[in-house]
């Protein structure tokens, strides 16, 4: 157990080693830092001042070294667009990306299981097969596409709800949150619908192979032929053993939704760091893409790592076969 | 574990035929159960029917389209705004409308279907060639080139395509000269979107890879002095040829989701050649002063040409793997 | 890591608590970009000063109109020497942390805003020295005689010397060099509104402030200001149908129907004092951009003189502007001292004769050049360059579009990167000098800041820098005629249009649209 978990640790850091010498190299070799950060009237004298206080001139490795020393006390130096300290931008916008993150995520669990579980209960019925075909659709919508929808729908000619931001926040330390306000709550529906949506769609139908898969395995058979009714069959048996892949990738593709909010805060200009980070794409704002970077592989690493011991923990038979992240868009 | 099956990468079970077949024999080995599978869903029918009008369509856009709607001359702003078969002030009928542009909406949708499907088709290629290629020294060597390819896999796996895509955009746009960026555009796109698509044939080719690595005939082959690459391309890829066609399949429909997503995110190609997404950005302003067309005809076409190649690419899986039907 | 500043927590958790008690009304105030600072001189630019009138007062602001009306300054004139001005100034004003107001805060707001890092210098080039008489009295004297410069200090804010002292911003923000201090996101204004919170690019949140001097004269009834980023069209525009804000100050014109016909809603329109054009360079040897090598086509005045020919303005305001601008020959706005209706005049759209001065030229095939645009500064910024594309292909000129974010954009003209671009200019000392010393004379460390298009005719520049000092008005006036006449025939600009503001809002609110489009609430109206 203790081997395993430093082994499962130290591949975590090398992962974030790995995403931080891509970043590393994206701040030193994309564009000019120092052309970047001095006035275009500046003298020679105020660059090479610049390049050995930024210690441009140091072995790549004594670079890459500090930049990590820096990295892991969150400081990623200053945004070429805001000119603001990239740690003090991403701190602002944390809450309300892991706000719509974590409440996505519940929605696709939830209603993912629920459906999952019917449509593969009613294989053949009207309502599972619509709701596959429905699944297959949202697939085949982007995201944006999907958001425009809701906003002309329930903002526009509903008006049930905001088109955009979070509403009234309310301050909580150095958190904010939406949750105890009503236009708060109400600002957190089509984002959170939007978002979960495609991870709706795929817990839904991993849940309804898994337990087709389950439901023909001879354990299965076996509770059959020894008379335990067909309920306690779906869930007591079945359903438990297909919970364990799919809150594993649930987990695993926590990272994913952080990630993948990019959009869905664009569309409903929801102030969090997917927003942040596609400003910084247009205008190559190099250290808020480079901290953006380092945010999400800390995030898929730390998911990835409880889910590796959890995993674990509960099934040390698993421990050859460390699960793997699965996909999304 | 299991994967997922829904993006066709769990390794199914090696088909006889397949393993049988060499070169062009293996086309002839599916053809039949597939033609028959095909014929027999009406679904697989309606969509590949779909699919192949609009990639014919799109193809023959410069033929066939009222107007060339990526030639700015060609436009008269005073035509811009005129709704779905309504005529011009010089006669020509648009079925489908013009843009706030002037341009013929029906052929804007032509050309720029033609770019959605030609970023789709080449991020594919890139993305396949380089997954299988990995996927196959993954596991034909084995050991820790094995270890590094797969994590850096798992990891690619596990962020959304349009982050790499996004990343890798802004990188490549910092990379090159401001002045050069409207003619990469595509281009970039298309390394964008295919860098962020490789894992998942590298697992499913890897999987393979192991499995007839250890194969007696593949021994053998080896002991008789056959190169590891000639092995490599004789005996594995045939094996993996089914998997990844399914994973090429969806990947293109969302392939063409990403481009259209990253336009749409203004980091696409430029307006004066847009693409469906490009559309879809622009029709956005117009959602609320009645000019409904400019966005809904744009969107409607991505959603029913990914949506019917999604079907495909579902029917194939479950055609290639019926254990899971 | 460190997170928030313990400031804005306060701020925030006072927010939280001011909206559960306020008794009158909030105004939620929508528009497409933020201002880039709050720092009062760290950029010269039209939605950073919009946002700062809020905060700060200049010694004279301009109300809607573009009149200049007393604020912190109750009256001022020159003295019996043409070069010394003498303000007198209010008094028992309060700064919003209680401080009063004397001169000696206007004394070093103004020799703040003179150090090299402020982009606010040039406004004040003409200063020779800044002095306070008593309290509430300053004198300002000239290098030479400046019959304008009051038009000059509309936009300049007074800071408190005290406050700037203690928290270490004495210097000015350099915002080119990408500098933070302490002003950027918190401020100590004399202004009708304070600071509560800011979150750049999303919201800025600010209260009445009770002790402001002018509450009884301006009855405008909001009680909590909030000033909301909403970058999408489509998004505003819904923001503003669905009640979610009171006032977009950027309506898109494609929008303004269906806002007039909604019940509650009302759209106000009226010009801004601003152009919008396109610039050439006319003095490089050869184009970077361009497939014609050796020389350069935008050099020849009869290529200038035949893209001006090729561009429809007219069809661009019926179906790009939706009716919104009004198509000008000549870069100067309306209203702007030395415009006249002959100037205003454009050419009759006639491809004919444009082809044929290109053949006359000796470009029959045309040429390429690469076309710069913003996306998200002026109205349909990007449209107007798509459609201007498609006009000059039909003379055989092949403009490659670039439109990207203006804080991508102003650099290539600040560091003159581009060949062929689009710029919009607004007026705000409203005389035709402000235009020649920033789109016209010879790029220099002080003049020609915005002059991308290489031109350089030191007879112009003579003129220019002679306007600066004349202060016989009608001497003055013949000289900026002269100097237009020049420059129309010499065309390195191709004027398109004047464009016009449209502000949607609730009905209950009456915000007038201000002609430089710094829309101040505290002229507005609020009724319940």
């Amino acid at each position: 157990m203790i081997a395993y978990g430093i082994r499962s640790v130290l591949q975590a850091v090398l992962v974030l080693l790995a995403v931080a010498l891509l970043a590393f190299s994206m701040f030193r070799y994309v564009g000019d830092p120092v052309a970047n950060m001095v006035g275009q009237e500046a003298t020679q004298g105020d660059r090479e001042a610049l390049r050995e206080r930024l210690g441009l001139d140091d072995p790549i490795l004594v670079q890459f070294g500090r930049f990590v020393a820096d990295a892991v006390q969150g400081e990623f130096g200053i945004s070429y667009k805001q000119g603001r300290k990239v740690a003090d931008l991403l701190a602002e916008r944390l809450p309300a990306t892991l706000e719509l993150a974590i409440l996505s995520t519940l929605l696709a669990v939830v209603l993912g299981i629920v459906l999952g579980v019917y449509t593969a209960i009613r294989r053949d019925g009207v309502i599972a097969n619509t709701v596959m075909v429905l699944s297959l659709v949202g697939v085949s919508l982007p995201t944006f596409v999907i958001g425009i929808g809701l906003i002309y729908l329930f903002a526009v000619e509903l008006r049930w709800l905001p088109s955009y931001g979070r509403g009234e926040v309310v301050q909580i330390g150095w958190w904010t949150t939406g949750l105890l306000t009503e236009s708060g709550r109400k600002s957190l529906i089509m984002p959170v619908l939007t978002l979960g949506f495609f991870q709706l769609t795929l817990i839904m139908r991993l849940v309804r192979s898994e337990m087709l898969e389950v439901m023909r395995t001879d354990f299965i058979k076996f509770a059959r032929a020894r008379g335990i009714n067909e309920r306690s069959i779906t869930f007591r048996h079945a359903l438990r053993n297909t919970l364990i892949p799919v809150v594993t990738i649930a987990g695993l593709q926590f990272g994913g939704v952080v990630a993948f909010a990019i959009v869905t805060e664009s569309v409903f200009q929801w102030p969090g760091l997917g927003a942040l980070f596609v400003q910084a794409v247009q205008f190559v704002d190099i250290p808020v893409m480079a901290a953006y970077l380092m945010f999400v592989a800390a995030v898929f690493v730390a998911t990835n790592l409880i889910v590796d011991l959890l995993y674990f923990a509960l099934d040390p038979r698993l421990r050859n076969e460390a699960p793997a992240g699965a996909g999304g868009r | 574990m299991n994967d997922l099956p829904e993006h066709g990468d769990s390794a199914p079970q090696p088909r006889q035929a397949a393993i049988e077949a060499r070169g062009s024999g293996l086309s002839r080995a599916w053809d039949s159960d597939l033609a028959y599978s095909f014929r027999r869903s009406p679904v697989a029918v309606a969509a590949g029917a779909t699919t192949l009008v609009f990639m014919l369509a799109a193809l023959a856009a410069p033929w066939i389209a009222p107007q060339n709607a990526f030639d700015p001359a060609s436009l008269n702003l005073m035509d811009g705004f005129l709704a779905p078969m309504s005529r011009s002030a010089s006669g020509s009928l648009h079925i489908l409308g013009t843009d706030s542009q002037g341009r013929d909406l029906l052929s804007a949708i032509l050309f720029g279907a033609r770019v959605s499907i030609a970023v789709g088709f080449l991020a594919v290629a890139f993305s396949m060639v380089l997954g299988v290629g990995l996927g196959l020294v993954a596991g034909y060597v084995g050991g820790r080139i094995d270890a590094a390819i797969m994590r850096i896999a798992d990891i690619q796996l596990s962020f959304p395509a349009i982050l790499i895509a996004l990343l890798v955009f802004g990188i490549v746009r910092g990379l090159i000269h401001p002045s050069q960026h409207e003619q990469w555009a595509i281009g970039v796109l298309i390394i964008a979107i295919g860098l962020a698509n490789w894992a998942r044939y590298a697992r499913t080719v890897r999987g393979s890879a192991m499995v007839e690595k250890n194969k007696e005939y593949v021994q053998a082959a080896r002991v008789m002095g056959r190169s590891s690459l000639a092995i490599m391309r004789e005996h594995v890829l045939p094996n993996v040829m089914g998997p990844v066609l399914v994973i090429a399949t969806i990947n293109l429909a969302l392939a063409i989701i990403e481009e259209a997503t990253l336009s749409f995110l203004g980091v696409g190609v430029p307006p004066t050649q847009p693409s469906l997404g490009t559309l879809i950005r622009i029709g956005q302003q117009f959602l609320f002063s009645g000019e409904w067309w400019i966005l809904f005809f744009p969107a409607l076409v991505l959603v029913v040409l990914a949506l019917a190649i999604n079907l495909l690419g579902d029917w194939l899986r479950d055609a290639l793997n019926p254990k899971l039907k | 890591m460190r997170f928030f500043t313990g400031s804005i927590v306060a701020a925030a958790a006072a927010a939280c608590l001011f909206v559960q008690t306020a008794e009158g009304r909030t105004l939620k105030w929508a528009r497409s970009g933020d201002a880039l600072t709050l720092d009062p001189h760290a950029q010269n630019e039209g939605p950073t000063h919009n946002l700062n009138h809020h905060i700060y007062e200049p010694l004279i602001i301009r109300d809607s109109k573009g009149k200049a009306v007393p604020a912190l300054a109750e009256s001022w004139g020159l003295t019996s020497d043409p070069l010394v001005w003498e303000f007198k100034l209010r008094k028992g004003v309060k700064f919003h942390d209680g401080a009063p107001f004397t001169a000696d805060d206007v004394v070093f707001s103004y020799e703040r805003a003179r150090q090299p890092s402020s982009d606010m210098k040039q406004l004040l080039s003409s200063v020779d020295t800044v002095s306070k008489v008593d309290d509430h009295t300053v004198r300002i004297k000239t290098k030479g005689p400046n019959p304008l410069l009051p038009a000059n200090l509309t936009d300049l804010f007074i800071m408190n010397k005290a406050w700037a002292e203690k928290n270490n911003t004495v210097k000015v923000q350099d915002f080119k060099n990408k500098e933070e201090n302490f002003a950027v996101r918190n401020a100590n204004g004399t202004g009708p509104f304070m600071l509560v919170s800011r979150a750049p690019d999303v919201k800025t949140v600010m209260k009445a402030f009770p002790d402001y001097w002018g509450k009884d004269q301006y009855k405008h009834g909001v009680t909590q200001l909030e000033y909301i980023v909403i970058k999408s069209d489509a998004t505003r525009t819904a923001a503003l149908l669905s009640g979610e804000v009171d006032f977009v100050q950027d309506l898109p014109v494609q929008d303004i129907e269906r806002v007039k016909n909604s019940p509650n809603l009302k759209v106000a329109i009226g010009p801004e004092n601003r152009s919008i054009f396109l610039g050439m360079n006319v003095g490089a040897k050869e184009l970077e951009t361009s497939d014609v090598k050796g020389k350069n086509p935008f050099a020849d005045k009869r290529v200038r003189h035949a893209l001006n020919m090729a561009i429809n303005r007219e069809a661009i305001q019926r179906v790009v502007m939706r009716g919104q601008s009004v198509p000008t020959g000549t870069i100067a706005p309306p209203g702007v001292n030395g415009w006249t209706k002959e100037m205003d005049k454009y050419p009759p759209v006639d491809l004919n004769k444009a082809k044929a001065l290109l053949k006359e030229a000796g470009y029959e095939k045309g040429f390429s050049v690469t076309f710069h645009c913003p996306n998200d500064r002026y109205v349909n910024d990007e449209a107007i360059c798509q459609s201007a594309v498609g006009m000059l292909g039909q003379v055989g000129v092949k403009a490659n579009l670039v439109a990207q974010s203006k804080a991508l954009h102003f650099p290539l003209i600040q560091k003159e990167q581009t060949d062929f671009y689009l710029l919009g200019w607004g007026v705000p000392t409203f005389d035709s000098h402000y235009i020649f010393t920033f789109l016209y004379q010879t790029r220099t460390d002080k003049t020609g800041g915005w002059n991308a298009t290489r031109y350089s005719n030191p007879e112009i520049d003579k003129l220019t820098v002679s306007l600066e000092s004349e202060t016989d008005l009608e001497k003055r006036n013949a000289t900026i005629a002269k100097i237009w006449n020049v420059l129309h025939e010499e065309t390195i600009y191709i004027p398109i249009h004047i464009q016009t503001l449209a502000y949607g809002m609730r009905k209950d609110v009456d915000i007038v649209v201000d002609i430089s489009n710094q829309p101040k609430i505290k002229f507005a109206v609020l009724t319940n």
